[in-house]
């Protein structure tokens, strides 16, 4: 884990060390030292609350920018369809796709085609899977990073089938190749991301060694100038709608399971949720069910940290195109099933397990380790103030035993003995 | 000989108490990940505490699990006071259970309790006074 480039950063300058990132995160991966937030990169697992909770707007993703696409002669747009969900409801996806050509890229392709055929080839797999069950989905990033990091014997529970980001991205630069008579590698193929996980899964696809995405552009980022195009636009509602399918529901809790064959499904959105839900199955519960869809945003990805609207009623605009739309299948199911038995949606090798790093790699230090962490543990107030800058006793505790802090950097027992101290210093005086 | 360094820590369980059970084999599960115990062994003690947690909110007053851990084994002692076990052998069995209704609606009391805790443990042993309460010390080495 460690090496890996990070999915945000800490802007210094504009860190007031308020703390709201400290508490959002999920995985205790944040420290404020010297009343600056510093990200401890290996329980970093990318899901961006620390974004959503900052408010300073001190953390940012690491997207990038139209000037980083000038090394490629032919740009193509690929939203998250999370993005159909970000305008008025008259405004269809393909206004949308249209207005991206207007404001920079040269091309714009629909990825929620891909959503339907991915949940098609989920249905084949599930009917061939022996293995134990549930099933759980690899599609949000920061979701396989949590079962890496946290739930590492359940990593061959996570379905080894490509996202449908990569299966479009792929497609689209094959096709674009060959009609345009450009080499692969001149055509740059851009994610519009809602979150900075998926930036991560661009730099770092997981399992695979590259990724068919050349880079990733928060929703957030665009959302002004895609704005004004769809606004200077002369007939931006009421298209022909060009884009349908199952697969349009995917950025919305529940939706990729609604898609799937089976209803032994079960959809839980936020990171809290997910581990709880994890627990369980790894105490051995929940195996009467076949699929796990998990998101680390309480709506699914139409409420990632770099999304603009409300994430209620980005998902009801979701539904709503859903209803209108999602029956009309996008592809041919049985070319789907074919291509499934070619291993078109196939993932290479497997998910490693990434534990977070154990107290010691040595077990029998570490168990000493843990030892005095509990003794540390039951002197601290157990309050989960934050004051020292770790985010709760147990965190601090640990930083204590593997000397990132001190004792004395506890405000309430620095408090207390002070005050022992001066209770003492005054019963002197007085006998004196 | 030289000493060896054991990790001990005991967390009370109240029996009929479904709003906290489960909580003492998650923060077991916890602390075995921060020792760097490999995933697999991890998951054999979270099932074997998970199911011995349960057994004492599901059928005893109130019980202690304590977890210890040598650089040799984790070792789980389980103690509760409650009505016990009449036949050992006969709730060893898979599918086996005195579940009443109640329990069963909630999804528990399949009778797998017991045997899967024996399933994943290198040692175990089960001791009961009917009347008194039920004793159970697992083992997994490492």
């Amino acid at each position: 884990m460690g090496e890996e480039l990070r999915s945000v950063r800490v802007e210094a300058e504009r860190c007031r060390g308020r703390m709201a990132c400290l508490r959002a995160c999920p995985t205790e991966a944040i420290r404020v030292r010297n009343g600056r937030a510093a990200i401890l990169e290996d329980r970093c697992i990318d899901c961006g609350e620390c974004v959503r909770a900052c408010p300073n707007g001190a953390i940012q993703p690491l997207t990038e920018s139209f000037r980083d696409f000038a090394r490629f002669r032919y740009t193509v747009a690929l939203p998250s369809p999370a993005l159909y969900g970000q305008f008025r409801r008259e405004i269809l996806p393909g206004a949308i796709l249209r207005a991206l050509t207007r404001i920079g890229f040269d091309d714009a392709s629909d990825l929620a085609w891909a959503g339907e055929a991915v949940s098609v080839a989920i249905d084949e797999y599930l009917a061939e899977y022996r293995g134990p069950l549930p099933l759980i989905s690899p599609f949000c990033p920061a979701v396989v990073r949590l079962v890496q990091a946290r739930f590492p014997a359940l990593v061959d529970q996570l379905v080894p089938i490509d996202s449908p980001m990569e299966i479009a991205a792929r497609e689209v630069k094959l096709h674009k190749a060959a009609h345009l008579g450009l080499r692969i590698e001149e055509i740059g193929v851009i994610y519009v991301t809602p979150c900075p996980a998926k930036i991560v899964a661009v730099e770092f696809p997981p399992r695979k060694r590259v990724s068919y995405l050349d880079g990733a552009i928060a929703i957030a980022d665009l959302y002004q100038p895609l704005l004004a195009a769809l606004a200077r636009e002369s007939e931006p509602v009421g298209e022909v709608q060009t884009v349908h399918g199952l697969g349009l529901a995917w950025p919305v809790l529940g939706g990729q399971a609604a898609c799937l064959r089976t209803e032994d499904t079960l959809a839980v959105g936020g990171l809290r949720e997910v581990a709880r839900i994890l627990e369980d199955v790894e105490n051995g519960k929940l195996s009467e069910l076949q699929y796990l869809e998990c998101h680390a945003c309480p709506q699914g990805c139409c409420s990632g940290p770099l999304t603009v609207d409300n994430p209620y009623f980005a998902r009801s605009k979701i539904l709503h195109l859903v209803s209108r739309y999602g029956r009309q299948p996008s592809r041919d199911r049985e070319q789907i099933r074919a291509l499934y038995r070619q291993g078109y949606f196939a993932l290479p090798g497997r998910f490693p397990p990434q534990p977070f790093p154990p107290l010691d790699t040595d077990i029998p230090r570490a168990i000493e380790k843990r030892s005095r962490m509990k003794e540390i543990l039951e002197a601290l107030p157990r309050i989960d103030c934050g004051a020292c800058g770790a985010p709760t006793c147990r965190s601090f505790a640990e930083d204590v035993v593997q000397g990132r802090a001190a004792l004395e950097d506890c405000a309430v027992l620095t408090a207390e003995q002070a005050r022992r101290h001066r209770h003492t210093a005054l019963a002197e005086g007085i006998q004196r | 000989m030289p000493e060896v360094s054991i990790f001990t820590q005991r967390f009370e369980v109240r029996g009929r108490d479904f709003t906290s059970a489960g909580r003492a084999s998650t923060a077991v599960k916890e602390i075995l990940k921060e020792i760097g115990i490999p995933p697999a062994t991890v998951r054999r003690a979270a099932i074997a505490a998970y199911e011995a947690e349960m057994n004492v909110v599901l059928y005893a007053r109130r019980g202690t699990l304590e977890l210890q851990v040598s650089p040799a084994e984790i070792r789980l002692l389980v103690q509760d006071e409650g009505d016990g076990i009449p036949d050992i052998e006969l709730a060893m069995q898979e599918g086996y259970s005195t579940a009443s209704e109640e329990i069963r609606e909630m999804g528990f009391g399949a009778g797998m309790g017991l045997p899967n805790i024996r399933k994943n443990s290198d040692e175990f042993r089960i001791e009961s006074v009917v009347g008194q309460g039920t004793a159970l010390d697992i083992r997994i080495r490492l």
